[in-house]
C-alpha cells in the first residue's frame, strides 16, 4: 500500500467544490493530478496559493480550464461536479472523450430530461426514462462505457483533514474497481468495490433526504430515540424508493448505503443535514439556498422522488412530508407530527 | 399477386468473383491444420482455466462421467461408432494415472485427445461443388413450384415469371451488408422462429451475392441424410446440445473464434432456439456472441497497426405471417410457463402429409415472408458507416480500438469482455424490436387478443386461454375502432424509429383488416381469426393467436387497447 508508485500519466478530477478538491488530494498522494475549474479565479488562486476552500492542496496537483487538454492527457478522469451541471459538463467534456478513457463521478444527485416545455411541477407522471444517474448521464452523452461511481461516508471536511474514511468505487468493470482501488487507497483511505454501480448510484442519493430530515430533528432539539427511529425509518424508505427506481437491495446495506446514511445522519458538517437543521430553526429554504456556499443535492432529490413515488402510485411518507416543508408551507413540526401519526406499522418487510 | 410495395426487387452481382476466393472455401483448404489450431489453442486455454494439480484431473473426469452419462441415456445415429470405445480408453488412461502424482503431461494428452475428437466432429466440410449443386437445387425447385402453382396453365413449370424474390421481400440494408462484407468479416444475427430461417437465410445470403457463411447446425440435423448433405454443403459447422461439458463448449467457442479470425463470415441465431412464444428474442445467449468479442481484440492485438479485419455485427429480423409449427410453440410455452396449469391437448401437425400440405398452400397462397437487414454496427453496438467506420450517437468516428484498450495497449480483460457481450446482446435485441416489420396479421392478433383479455380482466392469462368460442366473439365496428387506434401508435412509434411496418399496413382499414384476419396462421387447420356470418370477428384456437398476439408484444401497445 506504499504510496509511491507514481502513475505515468496523471489523473484528471474535474470540479473544484470541496469534494472534488478533497479527492484531488487523496489522488495526489500517488499520482500527478489535473484539476479542473470553471473559473479562471479559483485555477488563479489554486495556482498561486495552492489552497481551495479552506483546504490546502497537494503539490501535485496542478488547476486547469481546459477540458480538452485534460482529456488529452489524462486516461482516467473523476467528474466531480453539482448534478444540475453534470450534463452540461458531459457535453462539453464529450468531444475529447474516447473509448478507452474511465470515468468515476462523485455526483449525488440525478439528472431529468423531460418533454419539451414541461417543468418538473407540470409534467403529469415522472418514469424512470426521465430519470438519470449520473453514469447513465456519461453513457448518454460520451463513447465512454467504462464508468464508476464513487459513493461512501465521504464527508469532504473530515477527508480534507486527513481522518480515516472509506469509499466504495461502484463499476460493471472490474477494471475500473481496481484501477479506482490503484489510484485511491492509502492507509487512511480504504476502498471496496461493489459491482451494482446502479444500485449503490441509487443509494447514495437517496440517503440526501434522510440527512435532511435528520438535520431537522435536530434542529427541533430532539435526541437519539428520534434519530434512530428516523435512520432505521429512513433506510426502509430508500429501499423502497430504490426498488421503484431499479435498485436492489443489497447495496442499501453497505458502506455506501447504511455506512453513508449514518455518517450524514450524524454530522453537522453535511450540507443536507445543514438544510434541514436551518427549516427547523424557521428559515424558509430560499433564504438557506441563498446563503450557501454548495448546492444540497438531496433538495432537489426530494422533488424528484415525490415525484416519482406519486407516478408509480406507491407511498414515501418520509419524503413526502419532507417535500411539503420544503416545497410547501408545512412546519417541519407538523411534519413530524404527521410522520409519528403514520399508520403504516410493519418494520421490515422488504428482505 | 405481386407483394405489395416498395419490395428493392433487383439482383446482386456476387462480391467475389469466383468460389475460390471465399473466406469458407480458403478455410477448408486448410481444414486440418485449422482443426489443429484449434486443438493446440482450446488445450491452452483449458489448461489455463485448470492450473492446480487436481483440477485438471477432475475436468476430465467429470467430463468421462457426463460423456458417458450420454452415451447412455440419448444416444444418437449420427453419433461414430466407437463412441464407447474411444470413452472406454479415456477412463482407463485416467485410472492408470490415479497413483502418480507428477502426470500434468499424460492430462494434457488425454486432454488433447479429447479435444481433437470434438473439434473433427465440430468442423463443417464445406465442398464447392456440392455448395453450387445445393444452390441450384433450391434455386430450381422452389422456381418451378412457384410458377406451377401460380400460373395455372399448362406448361407454367417451366416458366419463370415467378421467383422466390417475389415470396421473400428482402429489405433495409443489403447494399450496407455487401460492403461490410468485403471490408471486414460479418456476424449475422437473426431472429429464429421457424425450422424454415436456416434454409431461407442460406437463400438469402445467396441472392445478395454474398460469399457462404458458416453457422452452427444442431447435430440432430445431420441425422436425416438429405439435411445432412445440404447443410455440409452450406457451410455448416456441428453444434450438440447434448454435450454441455466445459471441454467441449470450449473447443466449440475457439472454433468459432478462430474461424471469425480468418476471415470467414459467421452466422449465429443468438436466440439459440426457436422463440417458443412467437414474441421476438428478448434474452441471446452470449456463448457465441462472445466469441466475436474475443476474435475481435485478437485481432486488434494481433495488428497494432490496425491492418486487422474489422468484425461487424448485423442483425436480421425476419417476419412471417404463419409459422408452421406456432401451435406446438405455444404449447410447449405455456406448458414451461404454467406449470401444472396448462395441458396439452393434442399436437396435430407433425406428419410429413401435413408438412406437403403446407408446402403447396405456402406457394399457391399469397403470403408473403420479409427479411430485414439491419444496419452494421461494431462490437459494442455502435453502428458503422458503408466503409466500416463506428459512429457515436452525435456522428463522431470512434476507433472500436480504444475500448480493448487500456493504458494505450490492447489487453486481454476477460471480465470487461463478457460484460461487453451482454452490453451488445442488449443492443441487438433492441435492434431486432427496431427492425421487426408489423404485418397487418399480427397487429389484428394483438388487437383481438388484447381486446379479449381487457373484457375478462379478472382472468388470468391461462383463464383466458381457456375461455369457450362462444364467449369469443368481437363486434367488428368495435374492433375496427380499436384497430385503428393501435394503427396510429404503430405508426407513431415508427416515426421514432423504434418499429417499422409493412406497406400494406396503411391501406384503406377495412382492407388491412381483412388481409390480416386472411393472413394469420392461414395454413393451421384451427384459424387463429376468422369472421363470422355475421362479419364479427372470432377464434378457433386462443393459444395460436396468443402466439401471433405475442409477435407484436414488447411495444407497449396494450395501453392502447
Amino acid at each position: 500500500m506504499a504510496s509511491k508508485n507514481i502513475s505515468k500519466k496523471p489523473v484528471g478530477v474535474i470540479g473544484a467544490g470541496s469534494f472534488g478538491s478533497a479527492i484531488a488530494n487523496i489522488l495526489a498522494e500517488k499520482s500527478e493530478v489535473l484539476l479542473y475549474a470553471r473559473d479562471s479565479e479559483t485555477i488563479k488562486k489554486i495556482a498561486e496559493q495552492k489552497e481551495n476552500r479552506g483546504q490546502k492542496l497537494h503539490t501535485n496537483i496542478t488547476a486547469t480550464g481546459d477540458l480538452s487538454y485534460l482529456a488529452s492527457v489524462c486516461d482516467v478522469i473523476f467528474p466531480i461536479v453539482p448534478s444540475s451541471a453534470f450534463r452540461t459538463m458531459m457535453q462539453q467534456l464529450s468531444p475529447y472523450l474516447h473509448p478507452y478513457h474511465i470515468l468515476i463521478h462523485g455526483t449525488k444527485g440525478l439528472d431529468i430530461s423531460l418533454p419539451k416545455g414541461e417543468t418538473i411541477d407540470s409534467v403529469k407522471e415522472l418514469n424512470r426514462e426521465n430519470i438519470k444517474t449520473m453514469s447513465e448521464v456519461i453513457m448518454d452523452e460520451s463513447v465512454v462505457i467504462r464508468v464508476g461511481c464513487l459513493a461512501g461516508p465521504n464527508l469532504a471536511k473530515e477527508m480534507a483533514k486527513a481522518q480515516p474514511a472509506a469509499t466504495v468505487v461502484a463499476s460493471h468493470y472490474g477494471e475500473v474497481i481496481k484501477e479506482g482501488e490503484r489510484l485511491l487507497r492509502n492507509d487512511r483511505f480504504q476502498v471496496y468495490g461493489n459491482n451494482d454501480l446502479i444500485g449503490i448510484e441509487l443509494a447514495g442519493v437517496l440517503k440526501n433526504i434522510i440527512a435532511i430530515a435528520s438535520g431537522a430533528l435536530s434542529g427541533l432539539g430532539l435526541g437519539e430515540n428520534a434519530k434512530g427511529l428516523l435512520i432505521s425509518r429512513g433506510m426502509v424508505e430508500m429501499i423502497h424508493l430504490g426498488k421503484i427506481m431499479g435498485g436492489d437491495v443489497h447495496a442499501f446495506l453497505g458502506v455506501a448505503g447504511i455506512g453513508d446514511l449514518v455518517a450524514t445522519c450524524n454530522s453537522t458538517l453535511s450540507r443536507n443535514y445543514t438544510v434541514g437543521y436551518r427549516l427547523a430553526q424557521g428559515e424558509s429554504l430560499d433564504q438557506i439556498i441563498a446563503t450557501m456556499e454548495e448546492v444540497a443535492e438531496g433538495v432537489n432529490t426530494v422533488r424528484i422522488a415525490k415525484k416519482m413515488v406519486e407516478s408509480a402510485n406507491k407511498r414515501a411518507p418520509i419524503t413526502e412530508a419532507l417535500y411539503d416543508v420544503l416545497f410547501g408551507d408545512l412546519t417541519v413540526d407538523k411534519a413530524l407530527q404527521m410522520l409519528m401519526r403514520y399508520p403504516y406499522n410493519v418494520d421490515i418487510d422488504f428482505i | 399477386m405481386k407483394p405489395k410495395g416498395k419490395s428493392k426487387n433487383k439482383s446482386y452481382k456476387p462480391i467475389l468473383p469466383g468460389t475460390k476466393h471465399w473466406p469458407v472455401v480458403q478455410l477448408n483448404k486448410r481444414r486440418k491444420e485449422f482443426i489443429e489450431r484449434t486443438v493446440e489453442e482450446t488445450l491452452k486455454r483449458v489448461t489455463e482455466e485448470n492450473p492446480g494439480t487436481q483440477e485438471l484431473r477432475e475436468e476430465l473426469e467429470t467430463t468421462l462421467h457426463r460423456e458417458k452419462l450420454r452415451i447412455k441415456q440419448n444416444p444418437w445415429r449420427v453419433d461414430p461408432p466407437d463412441e464407447y470405445k474411444f470413452w472406454e480408453k479415456v477412463k482407463n488412461d485416467l485410472l492408470d494415472l490415479a497413483g502418480k502424482s507428477e502426470s500434468r503431461a499424460e492430462e494434457e494428452e488425454i486432454l488433447r485427445r479429447i479435444i481433437r475428437r470434438y473439434a473433427q466432429e465440430i468442423a463443417g466440410n464445406f465442398k464447392k461443388s456440392r455448395y453450387k449443386l445445393a444452390r441450384e437445387i433450391i434455386k430450381f425447385g422452389f422456381a418451378r413450384l412457384l410458377n406451377a402453382t401460380r400460373v395455372k396453365r399448362f406448361g407454367a413449370f417451366f416458366r419463370n415469371q415467378y421467383t422466390l424474390r417475389d415470396k421473400i421481400q428482402i429489405t433495409g440494408k443489403a447494399k450496407q451488408l455487401r460492403k461490410l462484407a468485403k471490408i471486414g468479416t460479418v456476424v449475422m444475427v437473426p431472429t429464429h422462429f421457424s425450422n424454415l430461417d436456416s434454409v431461407l437465410i442460406g437463400w438469402v445470403i445467396h441472392v445478395l451475392g454474398l460469399p457462404a457463411f458458416i453457422y452452427g447446425a444442431g447435430l440432430n440435423l445431420f441425422n436425416i441424410k438429405i439435411f445432412a448433405y445440404f447443410m455440409n454443403s452450406l457451410g455448416a459447422y456441428k453444434v450438440d446440445r447434448r454435450k454441455k461439458n466445459f471441454i467441449y463448449l470450449e473447443t466449440l467457442k475457439m472454433y468459432s473464434n478462430l474461424a471469425l479470425q480468418e476471415g470467414a463470415h459467421s452466422l449465429f441465431f443468438p436466440g439459440g432456439t426457436r422463440s417458443r412464444s412467437g414474441q421476438i428474442e428478448n434474452h441471446l445467449k452470449l456463448g457465441l456472441l462472445s466469441t466475436a468479442m474475443e476474435a475481435q481484440r485478437n485481432s486488434f492485438m494481433k495488428h497494432p497497426d490496425n491492418s486487422g479485419r474489422k468484425i461487424f455485427i448485423v442483425p436480421v429480423t425476419i417476419n412471417y405471417n404463419f409459422v408452421l409449427e406456432a401451435p406446438a410453440l405455444i404449447h410447449e410455452h405455456l406448458k414451461r410457463l404454467g406449470g401444472e396449469k396448462y395441458y396439452v391437448e393434442n399436437d396435430e401437425y407433425s406428419t410429413s402429409y401435413k408438412m406437403l400440405k403446407f408446402m403447396l398452400k405456402f406457394f399457391t397462397k399469397g403470403s408473403d415472408i420479409s427479411v430485414s437487414i439491419g444496419k452494421g454496427m461494431d462490437l459494442l453496438g455502435n453502428y458503422v458507416d458503408n466503409q466500416g467506420r463506428s459512429i457515436d450517437q452525435h456522428g463522431r468516428f470512434i476507433d472500436t480500438r480504444d475500448y480493448f484498450t487500456y493504458q494505450g495497449e490492447v489487453n486481454i480483460d476477460k471480465q470487461r469482455e463478457d460484460e461487453y457481450t451482454r452490453r451488445l446482446s442488449k443492443i441487438i435485441v433492441q435492434e431486432f424490436h427496431r427492425n421487426n416489420r408489423v404485418f397487418a396479421s399480427h397487429l389484428v392478433a394483438f388487437v383481438a387478443f388484447e381486446m379479449w383479455k381487457k373484457k375478462y380482466k379478472k382472468l388470468d392469462l391461462y383463464d383466458v386461454l381457456r375461455l369457450p368460442e362462444e364467449d369469443l366473439i368481437i363486434d367488428y365496428n368495435e374492433f375496427k375502432e380499436c384497430f385503428g387506434r393501435l394503427r396510429d401508435e404503430v405508426y407513431k412509434l415508427k416515426k421514432k424509429k423504434m418499429v417499422n411496418i409493412a406497406p400494406h399496413l396503411k391501406n384503406d382499414i377495412d382492407e388491412v383488416i381483412k388481409l390480416g384476419i386472411s393472413n394469420v396462421g392461414m395454413y393451421h387447420t384451427k384459424r387463429p381469426l376468422m369472421f363470422n356470418k355475421k362479419g364479427d370477428i372470432i377464434t378457433q384456437d386462443m393459444a395460436t393467436l396468443y402466439y401471433y398476439h405475442n409477435r407484436t408484444d414488447g411495444y407497449g401497445l396494450e395501453e392502447y387497447i
